[in-house]
């Protein structure tokens, strides 16, 4: 049985304020996620993946298909003792400290006090939020409340973590911490569905990736085979030793940024840069691939595509 | 109550307290110790009077302005700010969640409503009254007050699962102020000769909750004696709206996709 | 897409809320039947001092007016219909309305003739004096409100010195009628006929659209014209006495010695009774009722 089954999943949405026309933001949906993996969504912002994770959740209403989650259809709330979900940019009642916010989440599974004190003790540690327990929401960071989402989605211990874009609002120590609990809850087994825009967060997390662009879906597979990432080229950066001026075959291809230099060429060239750079005493300071951004991807993937044009215009109502 | 709503319900309970709703008492003591000083000052022979209609009214006023601004927020807030998202996410219903908010601002209410009442009750001993079987009839007017009160969250509980804050106050208030005419409308359509109008105010009359059958100050603040009966017949007409109310609500807000 | 569940919980709802709303219908008649007017009748009076309400209005005084208008409307087809002609709150309800709302014309045409009415009204023609006046003053250019005083004055008190003035100030004020200035003349003359009392009548009927009024301004005119009516038959049974040596034992004993053409009969059908004394009377069972000569008590002051 597949953790979650997606079939046809479709949601428009009304737009605009007196003439209403239909909007559609996901179209046609079908995936199955297994159990135990860590699956990707993959798209540019609009693309549909939080209308996906609200539908699931039971937020909002399908306009046409169904889902399934664990096997039981998405609106057996029964089912929800099994799963967690964090929201993209999570907002909570800030009046409770995070100590409080934590319990009150817990007593919808049905844990004794005891119990509660114990998982809100160890995951508030595991979320790095040991130190703000007793703090009002209100005073936290956006960073803060992403953890403190994270914590209500694992206090329970799911069986399915959903994370709508868990990364964002992290600083990079943050970002770190937030991968190896996704690690961590895949070592435990449990299943690990998440959303993001940011490509090496499911090059480096995933067993399986989907991409969605404009509500439709473009390619389930591997992240490596989905989004083969082709590296064009690499970038040197690097200072001249004082006093020396480059040598005027490299001067003409470096660019200068703030007394250093950067300097782009394809891979195969890089040793030969590197004997150069060396030859006039300057000093490399980093060397790093060129890489695409996701949103450069999707646009090759829209003009690859080019008669997949916006999924719109179901009509006007 | 089964544990779902009750959660709820503590919690809303609890966001009132944080957000310092009871600060309302203060005023309300403030109010009553400057009346029981006045009153023993001038000591004209209606000291009861005066304590018992200024008490109860501002009781009731309180406890309204709280039901309405209070409840036209209970739902909309939780949408607009999205604290439902995780909400929802766990394993309970919508129609759990609305009892339970329902529940909490009733519970802020009787709370609130008690401690005034035991201010209203030490005002009365200042101005040097020992208590009497009569004044059963204060206790009987306020658990009316608390009634009307737990009507018109329902009502506001219910604007509030599809219409922002300002328009649910004006339909709530427009309700309560319709519901406590409700009377001389039907009176006003009598007084015609037209026969639409006779039945439409008659509608009106039966369908709108008729607040004044809840206002028993004037007798409460004479001392008369409350029949028994009202008391039965006023709970059942009291609970029959909270619960045709919250089936309406949560017919809509479980059809309802959130922003 | 609908779950057994769903599907069960609309049964539920059909057939309960029509349920619940049923009971509320029932108890609300219940609730109605055990709070009914003697709690009613307090709650109107909680505040009498119309000086008061007007300062709690809070600057909506001419809506409460209308409110409280409508409800002494209320109060007297309510008392009315009970078969209750005592209207103690008459005068509390229409001096609120007109302290709230001064230029409330109606309300002061209602107090001039149901306050002063004895039998279906306050029986309080000194009160009616009293609103009418001050409808007057607040209200110079209603030539119907001085109408209604010289009415009062000429009706309950046969006080003609005032009556004519008001009649008077009120045929002098912009776009009165002509009969205004005609009636203060025959005033000025005491001319205390029934005519006169007729044309007063016709008068108020006429300009009224209060159906209570108008009902009551007709029973009068019937009223009126049933005295005039016996007046007239009185004086054919002096003729007939004169002629015959005796008063006629009926109407049919006038009709046969040729005094008149027919059997009179009062304006509800009923044929008059001729007593033997020469007096003439309307059958007991006619509901038509001739007005009372007012008892003159020395009329209020102005």
């Amino acid at each position: 049985m597949p953790a979650i089954e997606i079939l046809g999943l479709t949601k428009d949405y009304a737009v605009g304020f007196w003439r209403k026309r239909m909007r559609r933001s996901l179209d046609n949906l079908s995936l199955e996620v297994n159990e135990g993996e860590i699956f990707g969504f993959l798209g540019p912002n609009g693309a549909g993946k939080t209308t996906c994770m609200k539908l699931l959740m039971g937020l909002i209403f399908p306009t046409a298909g169904t889902a399934r989650i664990l096997g039981r259809p998405i609106d057996d709330v029964a089912m929800h003792r099994d799963i967690g979900y964090l929201p993209e940019q999570p907002y909570f009642y800030d009046y409770l400290t995070a100590r409080e916010l934590l319990d009150y989440y817990a007593r919808f599974s049905g844990f004794s006090a005891a119990e509660r004190r114990a998982r809100v003790t160890r995951v508030l540690e595991r979320v790095g939020l040991a130190s703000a327990a007793d703090v009002q929401l209100r005073k936290f960071s956006k960073g803060m409340l992403q953890r403190a989402g994270i914590a209500q989605a694992i206090i329970h211990d799911p069986r399915i973590v959903f994370l709508d874009e868990p990364m964002s609002g992290l600083d990079p120590i943050g970002r770190r911490e937030v991968r190896d609990i996704i690690l961590d809850l895949k070592t435990q087994g449990r299943t690990v569905f998440f959303s993001t825009h940011i490509l090496s967060d499911a090059e480096m997390l995933c067993d399986r990736v989907a991409v969605l662009h404009l509500g439709k879906l473009r390619g389930v597979g591997s992240p490596g085979k989905i989004v083969s990432v082709e590296v064009h080229a690499m970038e040197i950066l690097f200072e001249p030793a004082e006093g020396h001026s480059l040598p005027p075959g490299l001067a003409q291809r470096a660019m200068p940024v703030g007394g250093r230099y950067r300097l782009e060429l394809p891979e195969a060239a890089l040793y030969s840069a590197f004997d150069e750079i060396r030859a006039c005493n300057a000093r490399i300071l980093s060397v790093s691939p060129v890489r695409q951004t996701l949103e450069d991807y999707f646009l090759g993937l829209v003009e690859r595509a080019p008669q997949a044009t916006p999924p719109v215009e179901a009509g006007t109502r | 109550m089964s544990a779902m709503p009750r959660v709820v319900a503590i919690n809303t309970f609890r966001e009132a307290v944080r957000d310092r709703v009871l600060y309302n008492l203060v005023v309300f003591a403030l109010l009553m110790i400057g009346a029981a000083i006045l009153v023993g000052q001038i000591s004209i022979g209606i000291e009861r009077l005066v304590i018992v209609n200024l008490g109860l009214s501002a009781i009731s006023i309180f406890g309204l302005v709280m039901a309405v601004f209070i409840g036209v927020g209970l739902v909309y807030k939780e949408i607009e700010k999205r604290t439902l998202y995780t909400l929802f996410s766990k394993p309970i219903r919508r129609w759990e969640f609305l009892v339970g908010k329902y529940a909490g601002l009733v519970l802020t209410l009787v709370i609130n409503t008690v401690l005034m009442t035991i201010g209203l009750a030490a005002a009365l001993l200042y101005i040097g009254r020992s208590f009497a079987r009569a004044d059963v009839s204060i206790l009987i007017a306020v658990y009316f007050i608390l009634l009307s009160l737990a009507l018109v969250t329902a009502i506001a509980l219910f604007f509030s699962c599809f219409s922002s804050p300002l328009l649910s106050t004006l339909f709530t208030l427009g309700i309560y102020v319709t519901g406590i005419f409700a009377a001389d409308i039907r009176g006003f359509g009598a007084l015609t000769s037209s026969a639409f109008l006779k039945g439409a105010t008659s509608v009106v009359y039966y369908l709108v909750p008729n607040f004044r059958n809840f206002n028993s100050i004037a007798a409460a603040a004479h001392g008369e004696s409350i029949p028994f009966s009202l008391v039965w017949q006023n709970t059942a007409y009291a609970l029959i709206y909270i619960v045709l109310l919250l089936i309406a609500s949560s017919a809509v807000f479980s059809r309802r996709n959130l922003k | 897409m609908t779950t057994p569940g769903q599907k069960r919980s609309l049964w539920l709802a059909a057939i309960g809320v029509p349920l619940l709303l049923a009971s509320a219908f029932a108890l609300q008649t219940r609730i109605d039947a055990s709070t009914r007017t003697e709690a009613r009748i307090r709650q109107e009076l909680l505040l009498s001092s119309p000086a008061a309400i007007k300062k709690l209005s809070l600057g909506y005084d001419s809506l409460l007016a209308d409110i409280y208008w409508t409800r002494a409307v209320q109060y007297y087809g309510g008392q009315l219909a009970a078969q209750r002609f005592q209207l103690p709150l008459l005068w509390p309800l229409l001096d609120i309305t007109t302290t709230l709302d001064p230029k409330l014309v109606p309300a002061y045409h209602f107090g001039a003739i149901f306050l002063s009415e004895p039998l279906a009204g306050a029986n309080r023609p000194d009160l009616a004096v009293q609103l009418v006046q001050r409808g007057v003053a607040a209200n110079p250019t209603v030539w119907s409100l001085d109408g209604d005083l010289g009415f009062l004055y000429y009706w309950h008190f046969r006080d003609y010195q005032n009556a004519a003035a008001a009649y008077l100030a009120g045929s002098q004020t912009e776009r009165a009628p002509a009969w205004m200035k005609i009636m203060a003349a025959r005033l000025q003359q005491k001319n205390g006929s029934i005519q006169t009392s007729r044309m007063i009548w016709s008068q108020i009927y006429a300009s009224n659209t209060n159906e209570n009024i108008r009902q009551l301004a007709l029973q009068n005119l019937r009223g009126l014209r049933a005295q005039e009516d016996e007046q007239a038959i009185d004086g054919l049974a002096e003729k007939y006495r004169q002629q015959f040596g005796r008063f006629p034992a009926s109407t049919r004993e006038l009709r046969d010695t040729g005094f008149i053409r027919g059997i009179p009969v009062d304006p509800a059908g009923y044929p008059y009774v001729l007593e033997p004394a020469g007096n003439t009377s309307l059958d007991p069972r006619s509901p038509v009722i001739i007005p009372k000569e007012p008892r003159t008590p020395p009329p209020p002051v102005k």
